[in-house]
């Protein structure tokens, strides 16, 4: 049972690694945003699991819950902010992106206002 | 053989930590340097978690949780600030 958590440990932390290094790799802010939220959160989840099933007899397992509750609720919110006044503060997009979807629906409601 | 696997995984997780703590050194705008707080600031709940069980201070799984309260919080001002200024 203590092997079982402790690769499941090992899972988590190789996905928090890929975290860290999509935020040192991508070319954009917000390339580096989804990977760096994605990948941080599945791997956190995955090493707060692996770590609760290897010590179970402690018996605090609530906490770990509330922990694993709390990151996957306010990690998307975060990101989701962050993405949006960093689109309004004007930071351009990387030159190999495709489509601006935020930038077309701007553009839509100041033409209804005038 | 169980805790020579945490060990590593608790060194692999630091790894992502000195990752992202080099694009909040030479991040060129401010919210590359709040998306590189943002992915360390995670990765060092779970750090906190595994220090918690490691040291057998179930009192730190506290720390962890006021830790995750006060970054979320401290991310979003950081994004009013660049939005529209406070």
């Amino acid at each position: 049972m203590e092997i079982f958590g402790a690769v499941i440990t090992l899972i988590g932390s190789i996905f928090l690694l890929l975290g860290g290094l999509g935020i040192l790799r991508m070319p954009d802010v917000y390339n580096r945003m989804q990977t760096g939220t994605k990948a941080t959160t599945l791997g956190s989840i995955l090493f707060l699991i692996g770590i609760s099933i290897g010590h179970y007899e402690c018996g605090c397992l609530g906490k770990i819950a509330i922990i694993i509750l709390f990151i996957i609720f306010t990690n998307p919110i975060s990101s989701n902010t962050l993405a949006r006044a960093a689109h309004f503060a004007g930071i351009k997009l990387t030159s190999r992106s495709v489509k601006d979807d935020l930038k077309e629906d701007d553009l839509e409601n100041k033409g209804e206002e005038k | 053989m169980a805790d020579l696997i945490y060990n590593i995984a608790a060194i692999i997780a630091l790894a992502g930590i000195v990752l992202s703590f080099i694009r909040l050194i030479i991040g060129p705008t401010i919210a590359d340097r709040a998306v590189a707080l943002d992915g360390m600031t995670i990765i060092s709940i779970s750090l906190i978690v595994f220090i918690a069980y490691y040291s057998n201070r179930i009192i730190y799984l506290d720390v962890a949780i006021v830790y995750g309260l006060i970054s979320f919080v401290g991310i979003v001002a950081i994004a009013r600030y660049l939005e529209r200024g406070i």
